[in-house]
C-alpha cells in the first residue's frame, strides 16, 4: 500500500487522469471483471474494444461508480481520479458523476425540450442564474456541433430530432456540466454511418478539451479516432480481462499478444 | 380448411357484436328508465333542500355534501400516501422478496369485499380510536379501501419510466432525490393520478362500507366539521328506494342522475388532467 501523497506523485503529475489499480467487479460473488490495471492519458481518446461479455461496460461504469446502482454489484480495487480513489468512503458519487459525465449506447434525451435537456444538468448542480444556463447552453450545443441545427428551436420536444441528433444532445448534455473526462458507452452503436461520422469527428475535437474513454464493437471506429487502445476478453472462466494497453498503432499494427492479434485481425470474437 | 376459417371469422365478428350489444343496451336501459323517472325531480332546491316526508320540498343537501366531505378527504389522503408507498417499494425498497410478498398482499386487498373495510373501519376508527360515526372515520376507512388500487396503478406508471432516463440523470451528477422530483415524477404522475381519480370515483358509489360506519340513513343536517356525522349520496338513494311510494322512487331517481355527473365529472377530469400535465412533461 502506498499512501496518498505517493500516490499523488506517482500518477497525478505525469498526467494520467484515470488510474485503476486491481479494479475487479463482482456480480452476485461472480466476478465480471478482475484485475484490471489501466493508467488513462489526459486529452486523449482512449478506446476499449473486445468481445461481447469482455466486461467493457461493466469496467467504464466503474469509473464515475455508476455501478453503485446496481445493488447486485460489488467493486474492489481502486480507480484513481486525479490521484484520489474514488471509491474511498468520504467521497461523494453524485460529484464524481458531474465530472466525469456519461454517453450511453442508446441515446437517451429527456421527453423535455432541447433546452430543458441541456439544462438539466446545470438546474441539478445548482446553477440558477438564467443568464448562465442560456450561456452555458449555448456554449455546450456548440462544442457538440449542434447549434446551428437546433438555435430556431430549442423549445421543441428532444424527440422530434433525428437518432444521430439525439446523441449529439446527449453529448452536450453531459458537456454543459463541464466534466474533465467523458465516458462513451458504444455511442454510435445505433446510429448510421453519416451520423456515426458526425460523432467520430466530434470526438477528435472534444479531446483538446476533455479526456474521452469510448467502448466500442467496432474496432475500425477504434483504429480512426482512438490515441490508445485497450483490449479486453474473457478468460476460460468468462471473467473479463485487460489483454493488452498501447497505443492504438501498436495494437493494431504491432500487437505484443497472441489474443490481441487474433482479435484485431478478425479471427475470433 | 380455409373456408372454414373465413366462415369463422364471420361468425366471430356477429358473436362479438352480439356480446358488446348487449352490454350497450343494458347501459342505455338503465340510463333511459333513470332519466325518465328522475328528470322531472331535478331541480335547484333539490340539490339545495334537506330531504323532507313531504317529496316535492325533499332534496339531497346533506347527502351531497356528505360525499362531497368523505371522498374528498379519502383522496387527499389515499393519493400521497399510495404514491409514496409505490415509490417506496420501486426505487427504495432493496430486498426483492419482501416486495414481493407485500406486492402480493397488496394486489389481494383490492380485491376484499368492501363491507370487510367498513366492518374494520367501525371496530378500530369509530370504537378503539373513540373518532365515532363522523366524517373523518368514512374518510378513512374508504381512503383504505381504494389505496390498494392507487399503488397498483402508481406502481404501473413508475416502472414504466425508461431505465435509461434514470441513468441520464444519475450520470449527470443527480441524487436520488432530484432523480424523483424531476425524471420519475414528472413522467409517472400523470398514470398514477389517473389510477387515483379513477378509485376514487369507486369510492364516490360506494354505499356498503359506509352504511356500517355512518348507519345514517336520513339525517337533514349537512356536516360542517371532521367529527360531525354524516350520509352519503349512495345511502340517499338506497333509503328513497326502499320506500313504497313512487314520488320516492323518483327522488331516488334524480339522486342517481346527479352521482352520474359527478362520476362522469371525475373521470373527466382524469382524462384532462392527464393530457395536460403530459404536455407539461414534454415542454
Amino acid at each position: 500500500m502506498t499512501s496518498k501523497i505517493e500516490e499523488i506523485d506517482t500518477y497525478y503529475n505525469i498526467g494520467y487522469v484515470i488510474t485503476t489499480l486491481d479494479l475487479s467487479v463482482k456480480y452476485g460473488g461472480r466476478y465480471a471483471i478482475k484485475d484490471i490495471n489501466i493508467n488513462i492519458p489526459r486529452n486523449s481518446i482512449t478506446a476499449i474494444i473486445g468481445p461481447s461479455g469482455s466486461g467493457k461496460t461493466t469496467f467504464l461504469r466503474c469509473l464515475n461508480r455508476m455501478n453503485d446502482l446496481i445493488s447486485k454489484a460489488k467493486v474492489e480495487g481502486r480507480v484513481l481520479f486525479n490521484g484520489k480513489n474514488i471509491y474511498d468512503p468520504d467521497v461523494d458519487p453524485y460529484q464524481i458523476r458531474a465530472r466525469i459525465g456519461m454517453v450511453f449506447q442508446k441515446p437517451n434525451p429527456f421527453p423535455k425540450s432541447i433546452f430543458e435537456n441541456v439544462a438539466f444538468g446545470l438546474r441539478i448542480n445548482g446553477v440558477k442564474n438564467r443568464e448562465e444556463i442560456e450561456r452555458r447552453v449555448k456554449h455546450a450545443l456548440t462544442q457538440a456541433a449542434l447549434w446551428d441545427e437546433v438555435k430556431d428551436r430549442l423549445n421543441h420536444n428532444a424527440y422530434e430530432l433525428s437518432g444521430g441528433q439525439q446523441q449529439r444532445l446527449c453529448i452536450a448534455r453531459a458537456l454543459a456540466v463541464e466534466p474533465e473526462v467523458l465516458l462513451m458507452d458504444e455511442p454510435a452503436a445505433s446510429l448510421d454511418p453519416i451520423a456515426t461520422a458526425r460523432i467520430e469527428e466530434l470526438m477528435i475535437r472534444l479531446k483538446e478539451r476533455y479526456t474521452i474513454i469510448i467502448v466500442t464493437h467496432n474496432m475500425q471506429q477504434a483504429a480512426r479516432v482512438a490515441d490508445y487502445t485497450a483490449v479486453m476478453m474473457p478468460d476460460e472462466d468468462g471473467v473479463g480481462k485487460l489483454v493488452e494497453f498501447g497505443t492504438t498503432r501498436e495494437i493494431f499494427t504491432n500487437p505484443k499478444s497472441k489474443k490481441t492479434e487474433d482479435y484485431v485481425r478478425g479471427r475470433i470474437g | 380448411m380455409s373456408r372454414v376459417f373465413l366462415m369463422l371469422d364471420k361468425i366471430i365478428h356477429y358473436i362479438l357484436l352480439f356480446g358488446i350489444s348487449i352490454g350497450v343496451l343494458m347501459l342505455s336501459l338503465l340510463l333511459v328508465t333513470v332519466v325518465t323517472d328522475g328528470w322531472g325531480r331535478l331541480s335547484l332546491g333539490f340539490l339545495t333542500n334537506p330531504p323532507s316526508a313531504n317529496p316535492d320540498k325533499a332534496g339531497i343537501a346533506p347527502a351531497f355534501w356528505g360525499s362531497v366531505w368523505v371522498v374528498g378527504l379519502a383522496a387527499l389522503i389515499s393519493l400521497p400516501l399510495g404514491i409514496a408507498t409505490a415509490l417506496y417499494l420501486t426505487e427504495f425498497s432493496r430486498h426483492e422478496r419482501l416486495n414481493k410478498i407485500i406486492y402480493f398482499n397488496i394486489t389481494n386487498l383490492a380485491g376484499v369485499p368492501s363491507v370487510v373495510y367498513g366492518l374494520v373501519g367501525l371496530s378500530f376508527l369509530t370504537y378503539t380510536l373513540g373518532l365515532g360515526r363522523s366524517v373523518i372515520a368514512g374518510a378513512i376507512t374508504l381512503a383504505f379501501l381504494i389505496l390498494p388500487v392507487i399503488i397498483v396503478a402508481s406502481i404501473e406508471a413508475i416502472k414504466a419510466v425508461p431505465e435509461l432516463h434514470k441513468l441520464g440523470a444519475y450520470a449527470l451528477g443527480a441524487n436520488k432525490l432530484q432523480v424523483i422530483a424531476r425524471v420519475i415524477l414528472p413522467q409517472s404522475l400523470p398514470g398514477a393520478l389517473t389510477g387515483g381519480i379513477l378509485a376514487v370515483s369507486r369510492a364516490l358509489g360506494e354505499a356498503a362500507p359506509l352504511l356500517v360506519i355512518s348507519g345514517l340513513l336520513f339525517t337533514r343536517k349537512t356536516p360542517a366539521g371532521l367529527l360531525d356525522q354524516f350520509t352519503v349520496l349512495p345511502l340517499q338513494i338506497f333509503n328513497w328506494v326502499s320506500r313504497p311510494q313512487t314520488a320516492f322512487r323518483e327522488l331516488s331517481a334524480a339522486a342517481i342522475i346527479v352521482l352520474l355527473i359527478l362520476l362522469l365529472l371525475m373521470n373527466m377530469s382524469a382524462v384532462i388532467l392527464r393530457n395536460r400535465l403530459q404536455r407539461r412533461v414534454v415542454e
